[in-house]
């Protein structure tokens, strides 16, 4: 765990429509929206479901598992800085069991072995005092 | 295709491109972002034979990184423009912005619009870097992994078409070395150093699948053009560049910003998919009519997307269909005759419609396409964009 001060990475600001995500990445439970009129899961959180147009839509636990949808290997750091040490590093989009996609880090494996379809699971890990990222790993 | 709208461009051939100006392309202006948009307008104006007294409205597109259009007004002495007009979108914007001016021109709010986009993309705020280091809004989702510049969010998508259809590096190699054949005969271009296929596969990987040189320059420059009635346009200096058709849009879950893609349903299909039944209704051709493209080309990859989008070829056959030498400038659609955003340089697609109509009017010198009389310009390369039809 680092402090803010020394964190140089983008931390994620939490709004009126996504706080109960971050708040539950703090308590390592992944969470995403869910309408009760028609069942359509979202991510990213918004205040309408975009499937039927219902508000008050409640947030459910994701069961973490997921697999890989599409994802990139970083090589060359930007900001260089800040990424150098991390280069090469993985980018996904991570399609959730519950047919939702977020984006996220692969990590606990070589970027080398990231191939299409490959199942994963989150894990979370904290960055700074306030900020727990939902990452994934090989499942 | 995509699904279609109701109405389409219904103004085929009633308006024309009348003027178009440049500055030069550099890593270094020198120069404010305003210098040159008035720079380019001034050419454009120029070049159509009238005064800034003839011009009354003025539009541009930017990402907070150019002058605005009253400036540049301001700038020309336009003495009362009835239409300035700034887009806050990307290069997905660089057609629609002369739709919007033919748009103004048939409602009475102008009779005769500048259209411009000026930037510093190097020496300035360059759109391939750090683009909004932050964490808020849209990106609070995609910047705390990591997940920041274009090349990267491309990237993305493209890896998606190889998991789909199978994509070899030489596939997207031959897109940059084509084009930067047609880069060493242009002037104008900013790489005019041959490429070979061995050039391209050696440079280095910068967010795998994107070499260097799949990634297009970050450019200094500006460009204009001038749009006018058709019945105006007879009378001008130069050659009328008409324009028979347009169309905006994209598909659903377009997303909260231009980077987004979490939603988009296909990774392999972008907006020009969704837009191609509206384009080719509104001018009435066909993919095969077409006898020069300039393909909006952020990457070697956008141009892929948009040749299977438009129906040039079917989906996953456009890797083969380049190999097969068609985009070339002798084969049956020459792309991108002046290089490109990848060697020509990077006016955020804008300089894609200066090279039309240089086309059209048979003013390419050594890099012009035979006989061209139809050519597309395209904009975008993700969740939405837009394109033209032009004939001389």
């Amino acid at each position: 765990m680092s402090s803010v001060e020394s964190y140089e990475k983008p931390i994620p600001v939490p709004d009126p429509d996504s706080a109960p995500f971050w708040a539950g990445c703090r308590e390592s439970r992944l969470l995403i929206q869910h309408c009760e009129d028609c069942g359509h899961n979202q991510f990213p959180p918004s205040n309408l479901c975009a499937h039927c147009g219902a508000g008050g839509l409640s947030w459910k636990q994701a069961s973490g598992a997921g697999k890989v949808f599409s994802w990139i290997v970083v090589r060359h750091p930007v900001p260089k800085p800040v990424y150098a040490q991390d280069v090469p590093y993985v980018v996904a989009l991570v399609e959730l069991a519950e047919g939702v996609r977020m984006p996220s880090n692969i990590i606990g494996c070589s970027p080398e072995d990231v191939v299409a379809d490959m199942p994963v699971k989150v894990t979370f890990k904290q960055v700074t005092d306030e900020v727990v990222l939902p990452l994934f790993e090989p499942a | 295709m995509g699904s279609a709208r109701k109405s389409a461009y219904a103004l085929k051939d009633k308006y024309a491109i009348v003027g178009i100006g440049t500055t030069d392309y550099s890593a270094n202006s020198g120069r404010t972002v305003r210098a040159l948009a008035i720079e380019a307008s001034a050419n454009a104006i120029a070049d159509a034979g009238l005064k800034p007294a003839d011009i009354d409205g003025i539009v541009s597109y930017n990402f907070n990184d150019s002058a605005p259009a009253i400036a540049v007004a301001t700038g020309l002495e336009i003495p009362n423009a009835g239409y300035a007009v700034d887009f806050l979108a990307g290069g997905n914007a660089a057609n629609l912005i002369v739709l919007s001016a033919v748009a103004a021109i048939e409602a009475g709010l102008a009779d005769t619009v500048v259209c411009y986009r000026a930037m510093n993309g190097r020496s300035g705020f360059r759109l391939g870097g750090g683009r909004e280091f932050r964490a808020l809004g849209p990106t609070q989702f995609t910047a705390p992994f990591g997940w920041i510049t274009y090349p990267q969010a491309m990237a993305m998508w493209c890896r998606r078409y190889q998991v789909e259809y199978g994509l070899t590096p030489e596939q997207l190699g031959n897109v940059a070395v084509t084009l930067r054949e047609n880069a060493v005969l242009n002037p104008r271009a900013m790489q005019r150093k041959p490429m070979s296929m061995d050039d391209y596969l050696a440079s280095r990987m910068i967010v795998d699948p994107f070499r260097l040189y799949d990634i297009c320059l970050e450019t200094d420059g500006a460009c204009a053009v001038v749009v006018t009635t058709a019945e105006r346009a007879k009378d001008m200096k130069q050659k009328p560049v008409y324009i028979m058709g347009g169309a905006y849009g994209g598909g659903p879950q377009q997303g909260d910003d231009l980077f987004d893609c979490i939603r988009w349903p296909d990774h392999s299909k972008n907006y020009s998919h969704y837009i191609a039944e509206d384009l080719w209704r509104s001018a009435g051709i066909g993919p095969g009519d077409v006898d020069v493209a300039e393909i909006y080309d952020c990457f070697t990859y956008s141009i892929l997307m948009q040749l299977e989008g438009l129906g040039f070829c079917g989906l996953g056959e456009s890797g083969s269909y380049i190999a097969d030498g068609h985009i070339r400038r002798d084969g049956k659609l020459p792309v991108n005759t002046h290089g490109g955003l990848l060697s020509e340089g990077y006016i955020h697609g804008f300089n894609h419609v200066i090279e039309a109509v240089e086309q059209l009017r048979g003013q390419s010198g050594p890099r012009q396409v035979a006989d061209a009389e139809i050519a597309l310009t395209t904009a975008g390369a993700m969740t939405c964009g837009s394109a033209m039809i032009l004939r001389r």
